[in-house]
C-alpha cells in the first residue's frame, strides 16, 4: 500500500462528478473520467472476445500496420462502366449498406432518378421513378466495387471516376468528381440543370483533369492530407486547403494540356468555387488504404462505416464482406436560414470512410474552424479527437494533429472497445433536405449509433466461436 | 391534464446530474410530475408506481435517457420538454468548461493524471467491479463508493489487491479521508495522530469530526464497506488498514469501528493487534464491549466513548480521564433533560428518531436501549423489535431513512431533506410524541445548506406542538468541523435558534433524549 500512503494522493474520480469538485476544492491534484456504461452485447460473445483478447490485439496490430502503410495516390481517371470492378449499364453503386428502392430515402431516390435521366435510361422523372421500381435496375453499394460516394454516392456506368492506387499494396479505389454545392446529384435533386452540370463534368471536366493527370503522373493523396491537416482541415467538412494544395498542384498541368485557354480557365473556376473538390479525393484515399487493410482474420477493426439514410453499416476486416447495420441517426446540426431539424434526412453517404481512416471527426482536433460551424469550441473539438484514441486501434504516423504536439490522428476503429467503453465514433458531416432534390441544409456532427458496433462484434465472436 | 415522454437514444448522464435536472424540471410551472431517468429495469419499475412508464418508453434500453414530463396544458409540457433539453445541455456545458480537459477512460486519465494512485468508483453496481479491477490492474489502489457489488467479487477483488500491495475501500464505502484529502462524503478534519480504519462510513465521519472538534487530528481514515469484517471476506481491508497504522510513524493511536466483526474476523483482528505497540480503542457497534474488547484493544460501546478515549490517548493521557469528562458530559445531560421533562403532558411518552445515518441509526438504540428499553426499528439491533411498517412509529422509535425502502428511486437524506422534512412534522403532530430526535450530517457531498431547510421544519414543529398544548423536544447532534463548507459552528446556532438542542455528538443527544422521557432517578 506504499503507492497508495507513500506518496501525494492523486486521483482518478469515475463517476459522480461532484467528488472531483470536493478535491478541485482541496486542490487535491485528481482528474475526472466522464465515464460511460459499455453498450449493451450479448454477454457470452463479449466472453468470446475476452477469451481471445490477446490473438484479436494482434489481429488488429497486423490490420493496423496495413492500413498505416498505406499509399494514396491519383493515378488517373476514367469512366466508371469501363474501370470499376463488376459496372454495368444497369447496375446503380449507392452509398452504405445494401437496400432496395422501396427502403431508400428521400434524396437517394432523387439520385437514382437523376441517374437515370443522365444516362438516358429515362426521359421523365416520372418515367425514372418507374424504372428505378421495376427491378430492372440493379443497385449495389459503392463498397461492394471498390468505389466510395459521398451523400447519396450515387455512380452510374457513364460517369467518370477519380482512379486512386494504393502503390504499396496495389489495390484500386473509385470515387466521381465533386459537383459543388447547392442542387446537386448527391443530394437528391435531378432537375434539368443537374444533370447539364453532370454532361459538363463528363465533357469537359472529366478530359480536362484526366489529361492534365496524366501528365503529372501520379498526385500523392497522403501527402496533401497530411499537409492539409496543419492548415485546418480535416479533411471530411472541410476540404479547403487540401482543394487549394490540389489546386497548385494541377494548375500548371491544366495550362499545358489543354487546347484551349478558356476551358482550362473554366475548369480550374470549377475547383476553385469549390471548396469540397477534394472531399472525392480524401474519400478514395481512405478507401483505397483501408480496402487494403481487409481480410485479416480475427481482427476487431473497422474498414467502413457507411450510411446509405436509412440505415448505417459496418464492415469488419476480420468478418470479410459481411454488413452490420442500424438506423442511421439524424445528426446534431446547424441549419442553413430556413431550415430545422425536421428537414434533416437521417445521416447518409459514404463519407465516414474518412472517420474510419482516422481523419474527418477522429481529427477534428486539427480543424478548430469546423467545430465553431457547428456551434462547439476548440476545447470540445480536442476532447472529440482525445475521445476517439480510446477506441482506436493505432495512432496515425503521417495524419497529425499539431495542436496535440503533431500526434498522430486515432486511427483504425476498435469495435471491441467501441462496445466495452461505449465510447461511439465521431462524425462531422453534411446534412441532407428529406426531400429529393431541395440539397443540403445543413452540417452537423454526430456518434455513430450502437447498434451495427454492438452486431459487429457479435458476428466476430460468432466466427471465433 | 396529460404526460408525455422522450428517449434520448445513448445519451448518459450520471445520477446526480439526472437529480438535479429532475428536480429543476418539477418546479417548473404547470408540472405536476417529472422523471429524468436512465432507461433501466429498475429505473422503469420506479416510473411505473409513478405512472410515468408511458407507452413512448416501450423499446427504451438501459443506455437510453428517459424524460417523462406531466402536466396541466399542453403549454406547460411542450416548454417543459423545452427546458429539460436546455439543462441537460448546460449540465455538459459546465462540467466541461469547469473541468477542463476530461477523460474518457481509465488509460486516458492515467495519461493526464501520471503517477496516480487511487481510483474513486461510484458507476453503477454491475459496472463497478470491472471497472475496480481495471483500476487495480493498473497499479491504483481503489475506493468503492458503488454499492450492489456481488459479494464474490469483493473477494476476488480485495485478493487481488492485498497480492499487489494495493487497497480497496468498499464497496459502498461513503467515506475515507487519505493524507487529509476528504473522499466522497467526507469532512474537513485536522490532520494529526489518530488514525482510524472503519468498516461504518458514518461512524468514521462521527469518529475523525469528534477527534479533530477536539483539537487532536487525524493520520488517515480509511473506509472498508460494511461487509469487510464478514467471514466471507475475512477483514481483508480492515487488517491491510491495521497494519498500515502500525507501521505509520505519523500515527499515533489506532481507532477501530464497526458493526460487530463476525467471530472468525474478530480473532484475526485480536491477533494482529496483539503484535502492535501502540495504543488501540475500538467500537464495535451493538455489540458487547466486554466480549469484543480482547489482548491489546480496548473497546467502548458508542463512538462517543472511543472518539474521545482516542483523544485523551493521542494527548498522552490515560482512559480513565476520556471517562471522567464524558461523566461529566453525561450529567450536563441530565440537568438539560430535567428542565424540558417537567414541561410534558402526560401523553408526551416516546422518543422519535429520524436518521440519515444507519451507523447513528445504530447507536441510538446502543445508548437509548439501557435507558428506555426496546426501541423499535427498521434497522433493528439484536434485541431490539423490528419496526413492522417504516412509515409509521410505534412508542419509541428509531429510523434509519437510508435503507433502501426509502432510497430507491430518490437522493440519500444526507442530500435530499424532503422526507425526513415531512416525517418531522408528521411526529410533530403526534400527541405521543416527546422528543424528535435527529443528526445532521454535513460535510463534502452532503445538503449544502441545511439550515436553510431544516431550520424552518424544526421551527414548525415545536409551534405546531405548540399549538396543541404540548412542549416538543427536537434534539439533535451536527456531525462536521467547522472547517466543512456548511460550518458545523454556524448550523448549530441556526438550529438552536429554531428551538433545538444541539449536542455535541449523536451518543450525546441519544442520551439526551433517552433522559427527557426517562422517568424516575437520576443514572448515569
Amino acid at each position: 500500500m506504499s503507492s497508495l500512503f507513500g506518496a501525494e494522493l492523486k486521483t482518478v474520480n469515475i463517476g459522480l462528478a461532484s467528488f472531483k469538485e470536493t478535491l478541485d476544492a482541496v486542490k487535491a491534484p485528481a482528474v475526472q473520467v466522464a465515464w460511460k456504461p459499455p453498450i449493451d452485447a450479448d454477454p457470452k460473445a463479449m466472453a468470446v472476445l475476452r477469451s481471445r483478447k490477446a490473438e484479436i490485439a494482434a489481429a488488429n496490430q497486423k490490420a493496423a500496420a496495413i492500413l498505416l502503410s498505406a499509399q494514396p495516390a491519383l493515378v488517373g481517371m476514367g469512366i466508371a462502366g469501363e474501370v470499376i470492378p463488376g459496372m454495368k449499364k444497369n447496375l446503380l453503386l449507392h452509398a452504405g449498406p445494401p437496400i432496395g428502392w422501396d427502403r431508400m430515402c428521400g434524396p437517394m431516390r432523387g439520385a437514382v432518378m437523376g441517374a437515370l435521366l443522365y444516362e438516358g435510361l429515362a426521359k421523365t422523372h416520372r418515367e425514372a421513378e418507374a424504372l428505378a421500381a421495376s427491378g430492372q435496375i440493379e443497385f449495389a453499394p459503392c463498397h461492394e466495387h471498390q468505389a466510395v460516394g459521398p451523400m447519396a454516392g450515387v455512380v452510374s456506368a457513364s460517369m467518370p471516376v477519380f482512379i486512386v492506387k494504393d502503390e504499396e499494396h496495389g489495390n484500386f479505389a473509385y470515387c466521381t468528381q465533386n459537383e459543388g454545392l447547392g442542387k446537386v446529384l448527391r443530394y437528391g435533386a435531378y432537375s434539368e440543370d443537374v444533370i447539364e452540370r453532370l454532361r459538363w463534368m463528363e465533357k469537359t471536366l472529366y478530359p480536362t483533369l484526366k489529361a492534365a493527370i496524366e501528365k503529372l503522373g501520379r498526385i500523392d493523396l497522403k501527402n496533401i492530407i497530411a499537409q492539409a491537416l496543419h492548415m485546418g482541415d480535416e479533411v471530411h467538412n472541410r476540404n479547403r486547403a487540401a482543394t487549394s494544395l490540389f489546386y497548385r498542384l494541377i494548375a500548371p498541368a491544366v495550362a499545358r494540356t489543354t487546347p484551349d485557354g478558356e476551358t482550362a480557365a473554366k475548369v480550374l473556376e470549377f475547383i476553385h468555387g469549390n471548396d469540397h473538390f477534394f472531399l472525392n479525393l480524401s474519400m478514395p484515399a481512405s478507401k483505397a488504404a483501408l480496402d487494403a487493410a481487409r481480410g485479416v482474420p480475427s481482427s476487431s477493426m473497422a474498414v467502413v462505416m457507411a450510411r446509405n439514410g436509412t440505415d448505417f453499416g459496418v464492415q469488419l476486416s476480420g468478418t470479410d464482406g459481411e454488413w452490420f447495420t442500424g438506423p442511421a441517426p439524424v445528426p446534431d446540426a446547424l441549419f442553413f436560414p430556413g431550415f430545422t431539424k425536421e428537414d434533416a434526412n437521417p445521416d447518409i453517404g459514404d463519407s465516414a470512410i474518412t472517420e474510419t481512416g482516422g481523419l474527418g471527426g477522429f481529427a477534428i482536433a486539427a480543424s478548430p474552424a469546423i467545430v465553431q460551424f457547428v456551434g462547439g469550441t476548440p476545447e470540445d473539438a480536442l476532447n472529440y479527437t482525445l475521445q476517439m484514441y480510446e477506441i482506436t486501434a493505432a495512432e496515425n504516423t503521417v495524419y497529425q494533429v499539431p495542436f496535440l504536439n503533431f500526434r498522430g490522428t486515432p486511427t483504425g476503429i476498435d469495435v471491441i472497445k467501441v462496445v466495452e467503453k461505449g465510447i461511439l465514433p465521431f462524425i462531422d458531416t453534411g446534412v441532407a433536405h428529406k426531400q429529393a432534390g431541395v440539397g443540403q441544409v445543413g452540417a452537423g456532427v454526430l456518434s455513430a449509433p450502437a447498434e451495427p458496433f454492438r452486431k459487429a462484434a457479435e458476428g466476430l465472436a460468432k466466427r471465433l466461436a | 391534464m396529460g404526460a408525455k415522454g422522450v428517449i434520448k437514444k445513448g445519451e448518459y448522464f450520471d445520477s446526480v446530474t439526472l437529480m438535479n435536472v429532475a428536480r429543476r424540471l418539477g418546479a417548473v410551472a404547470g408540472v405536476t410530475d417529472s422523471a429524468v431517468v436512465m432507461g433501466t429495469a429498475a429505473n422503469k419499475s420506479i416510473l411505473k408506481n409513478s405512472g410515468l412508464l408511458l407507452p413512448e418508453f416501450a423499446g427504451a434500453g438501459d443506455t437510453d435517457l428517459l424524460i417523462a414530463v406531466q402536466a396541466g396544458t399542453e403549454t406547460a409540457l411542450a416548454d417543459a420538454l423545452r427546458k429539460a433539453d436546455a439543462y441537460l445541455k448546460e449540465s455538459r456545458r459546465g462540467s466541461s468548461a469547469k473541468g477542463g480537459l476530461r477523460a474518457s477512460s481509465l488509460d486516458g486519465a492515467l495519461a493526464l493524471l501520471p503517477g496516480a494512485n487511487l481510483a474513486v468508483v461510484s458507476v453503477a453496481g454491475r459496472y463497478a467491479g470491472g471497472l475496480a479491477m481495471d483500476c487495480l490492474q493498473k497499479g491504483l489502489s481503489v475506493m468503492l463508493f458503488s454499492d450492489n457489488v456481488p459479494l464474490e467479487t469483493e473477494v476476488e477483488l480485495k485478493r487481488f489487491a492485498r497480492d499487489r500491495g494495493l487497497i480497496v475501500m468498499g464497496p459502498d464505502c461513503g467515506t475515507a479521508i487519505i493524507h487529509g484529502v476528504p473522499l466522497a462524503f467526507a469532512n474537513a478534519v485536522r490532520r494529526g495522530s489518530v488514525g482510524v480504519v472503519a468498516a461504518a462510513g458514518t461512524g468514521l465521519q462521527e469518529v475523525t469530526t469528534l477527534v479533530s472538534n477536539e483539537g487532536v487530528g487525524i493520520s488517515q481514515g480509511i473506509g472498508t464497506g460494511g461487509r469487510d469484517v464478514k467471514t466471507a471476506v475475512g477483514g481483508i481491508a480492515f487488517l491491510q488498514g491495521l497494519d498500515f497504522l502500525a507501521a505509520d510513524p505519523q500515527t499515533k493511536v489506532i481507532v477501530l469501528v464497526s458493526k460487530p466483526p463476525d467471530p472468525d474476523v474478530l480473532e484475526k483482528i485480536t491477533a494482529r493487534a496483539a503484535g502492535i505497540g501502540k495504543p488501540m480503542v475500538a467500537v464495535f457497534l451493538g455489540g458487547d464491549p466486554a466480549a469484543l474488547g480482547q489482548g491489546r484493544i480496548s473497546a467502548f460501546a458508542t463512538l462517543e466513548a472511543a472518539a474521545t478515549a482516542a483523544v485523551f490517548l493521542a494527548k498522552g493521557q490515560g482512559i480513565e480521564k476520556s471517562s471522567e469528562y464524558l461523566a461529566r458530559r453525561h450529567e450536563r445531560i441530565w440537568e438539560l433533560a430535567k428542565l424540558d421533562r417537567s414541561r410534558k403532558k402526560a401523553s408526551q411518552k416516546y422518543i422519535r428518531g429520524l436518521f440519515s445515518g444507519g451507523t447513528f441509526c445504530a447507536e441510538a438504540q446502543v445508548v437509548l436501549g439501557p435507558i428506555v428499553g426496546a426501541v423499535h426499528s427498521n434497522a433493528p439491533l439484536q434485541g431490539h423489535p423490528k419496526l413492522e411498517d417504516p412509515l409509521r412509529s410505534v412508542g419509541h422509535t428509531v429510523v434509519d431513512l437510508g435503507e433502501d425502502e426509502f432510497t430507491v428511486g430518490r437522493p440519500h437524506p444526507m442530500i435530499d431533506y424532503s422526507l425526513r422534512d415531512k416525517r418531522i412534522l408528521a411526529e410533530a403532530r403526534d400527541p405521543e410524541t416527546s422528543v424528535i430526535l435527529l443528526d445532521v450530517v454535513i460535510g463534502y457531498g452532503s445538503h449544502p445548506a441545511p439550515l436553510d431547510e431544516l431550520g424552518p421544519v424544526v421551527r414548525e414543529a415545536i409551534a405546531v406542538a405548540d399549538g396543541a398544548g404540548r412542549h416538543l423536544s427536537v434534539v439533535c447532534s451536527v456531525t462536521g468541523t467547522d472547517a466543512d463548507p456548511q460550518n458545523r459552528s454556524l448550523v448549530a446556532k441556526g438550529l438552536e435558534a429554531a428551538g433545538a438542542a444541539v449536542l455535541p455528538s449523536n451518543a450525546a443527544a441519544c442520551r439526551l433524549a433517552g433522559e427527557i422521557v426517562r422517568g424516575g432517578e437520576h443514572h448515569v
